[in-house]
């Protein structure tokens, strides 16, 4: 007999899908499914849309920081969830990375002495790219968007895992999400209370695999 | 679930460099905002709420202001207690916009000013004068950014990571953050005017602040607690709100769900209120359907200007000195109602027995959040 069901909350949450997307190379699930070597990041971003034919016009409107989160959402989600499994305000979305918006922050600047343009100043914010991915998917849940000088795994863990336990979401897209100038990496999970054929439990040293930290 | 209890505060603003300071000021009604004439923020002049120099901290040359605000605000949120935060049990959350922005108007680019930029950068200075001995978390999001803060902590501390908070905010207004508002045609030609008929826009302003929470009931001298706390995405745009205002009441209702408290028992609403026509339409619309119109509602950027990262922590501290001192302060800038949906603005000094507020913000990126702060009752 369970005395202090409420105490008891705290389950396991699974890893149904991941996508990483660093040096010209997108994994699915562990996976290489893409791999172009193009001449600059807004070129592999502009030629891997193409490549998994995405349909999403306002793709080209976007900061590149945006581009590469809908890039990642969109080729992790495709098979591996189901839309409307969810109520829209029961998934989440938790970000971090190291550069916040630098990226555009630079280009937006340099468009200030002579006619400072609105459509990058709006992205001079790096949660912007979570209402992007909310957009396109009709998520409404949980945003948090963190800065750490290095991925934090065992942050993310708890963080997210804490709103699972509270009931504050169903499903959860969190990872790592950084990019400026050239350099770039995304690693994007979806976190699920239901285990799949496929999936591995949302642990911090599972994350830290994914993402490609060594623990050995 | 573990209580959260409010340790002390600080504001630093025009209007003071302590809370006891800002309090005052904002009693007497008076404005931080203020005609600029300066080229080389602005080719035009403009109305802000501008720190001046001559408060913040000044031991060492090599900080930037934006680490001189937070520096200075954490010091004297500090100094009211006897809480040591320099333990394990202890993190600091900083919540920022733009941080250290003005950098890139100021120095050339090149590797060590990216880094110099970079808000963990900051964050780490920061820490180390302390002597936190946790890495500190940073959160940039928009102009939920500081609400968003302190519900991280307040969360931080329900689930036991952590006995104590220290939750500290700031921006700068620069040319960069000026420049771009200015860009959207966002800026008001005059003193915002929060929900009112004629108002034109948004005030920019500069604030930090610190808000320190505890699992300890001992060491909070108000006893005030930060009972629930929610956030939304509208999935409707990137940079207008929400047509109907409903992800925002989906965040106000989570938000008081999490602190159990029903509508009837929130005595004020302290709402975001930026004066943009659209801003202050949505969030009249959620408040109708929260069915809470006839509730008071105040916004503080007439006194304050809108200072992005730190408006929540600085509105949210008002707040729970509001409660203490069972006022609610008037709606500076308002005169006539204007809104899409007609919601109770408080235009006047009132007090009364007050026990629980609700603060509300909203921001670029369609981000919501909601938290519920109440008078401990145990």
């Amino acid at each position: 007999m369970n005395i202090h069901p409420e105490k008891n909350l705290s389950t396991e949450k699974y890893i149904t899908a991941s996508c990483l997307i660093s040096h010209s190379i997108v994994y699915l699930n562990d996976k290489a499914v893409f791999e172009n070597k193009a001449d600059s990041v807004s070129a592999f971003l502009d030629n891997a849309y193409q490549h998994f034919d995405l349909k999403y016009p306002k793709f080209y409107k976007m900061d590149n920081l945006s581009k590469l989160g809908v890039l990642g959402s969109d080729i992790m989600l495709k098979e591996n969830f189901i839309p409307g499994k969810y109520q829209p305000a029961e998934t989440g979305i938790v970000l971090m990375n190291a550069s916040a918006s630098l990226d555009t922050d630079i280009k937006y600047y340099k468009t200030v002495s002579e006619i400072a343009s609105p459509a990058l100043f709006v992205y001079t914010l790096p949660n912007i790219v979570i209402g992007e991915i909310c957009i396109r998917n009709n998520f409404k849940g949980e945003n948090a968007f963190f800065v750490f000088k290095n991925f934090d795994g065992k942050f993310m863990a708890r963080y997210v895992n804490n709103l699972f336990d509270n009931g504050v979401i169903e499903a959860c897209i969190c990872g790592w999400l950084e990019l400026i100038e050239e350099k770039y990496k995304l690693v994007l999970l979806l976190v699920e209370k239901e285990k799949t054929n496929q999936s591995i439990v949302f642990t911090e040293d599972n994350i830290n695999k994914i993402y490609g930290i060594d623990n050995g | 679930m573990r209580e959260v209890f409010v340790v002390s505060d600080n504001i630093l603003s025009p209007l003071g460099s302590t809370t006891a300071e800002n309090l005052d000021r904002l009693k007497k009604g008076f404005s931080g905002i203020q005609m600029h004439d300066r080229t080389d923020m602005s080719p035009k002049p403009f109305y802000a709420s501008l720190i001046p120099d001559n408060i913040l901290h000044d031991d060492k040359k090599s900080l930037t202001r934006f680490e001189k605000a937070i520096i200075t605000s954490v010091e004297d949120a500090l100094k009211q207690t006897s809480l040591d935060i320099t333990g394990k049990d202890t993190v600091l959350i900083i919540s920022s916009t733009k941080g250290n922005i003005s950098l890139l108007e100021t120095e050339d680019q090149n590797n060590s000013l990216k880094e110099k930029i970079s808000l963990p950068h900051s964050a780490e200075l920061i820490a180390s004068h302390f002597h936190f001995s946790n890495q500190p978390v940073i959160i940039s999001h928009a102009c939920i950014s500081g609400l968003l803060a302190i519900i991280t902590g307040m969360r931080l501390i329900q689930s036991g990571q952590f006995e104590n908070a220290v939750i500290t905010g700031a921006d700068m207004i620069t040319k960069f953050v000026l420049s771009g508002f200015q860009s959207f045609q966002a800026i008001s030609p005059e003193p915002c005017k929060p929900f009112d008929a004629k108002r034109k826009g948004i005030s920019l302003g500069e604030g930090a602040a610190t808000l320190i929470l505890s699992a300890e009931k001992k060491y909070s001298p108000s006893k005030i607690k930060i009972t629930g706390g929610s956030v939304s995405n509208d999935a409707n745009h990137i940079s207008g709100p929400s047509r109907t205002g409903e992800e925002l009441f989906l965040a106000m209702n989570k938000a008081m769900k999490q602190a159990n408290v029903s509508k009837n028992e929130i005595d004020f609403i302290s709402a975001h209120g930026t004066a943009t026509l659209y801003n202050d339409d949505m969030e009249a619309k959620a408040i109708n359907l929260a069915d809470m119109q006839s509730i008071p509602v105040n916004s503080l950027k007439g006194y304050y200007g809108h200072t992005l990262g730190a408006a929540g922590l600085i509105e949210s501290i008002i707040s729970i000195h509001s409660l203490s001192d069972n006022i609610i302060l008037p709606t500076l800038g308002f005169d006539k109602p204007g809104t899409a949906k007609p919601i109770h603005v408080s235009n006047k000094m009132q007090t009364g027995n007050y026990k629980k507020v609700l603060k509300t913000a909203s921001g670029f990126g369609g981000c919501n959040a909601a938290m519920v702060m109440c008078k401990d009752e145990g």
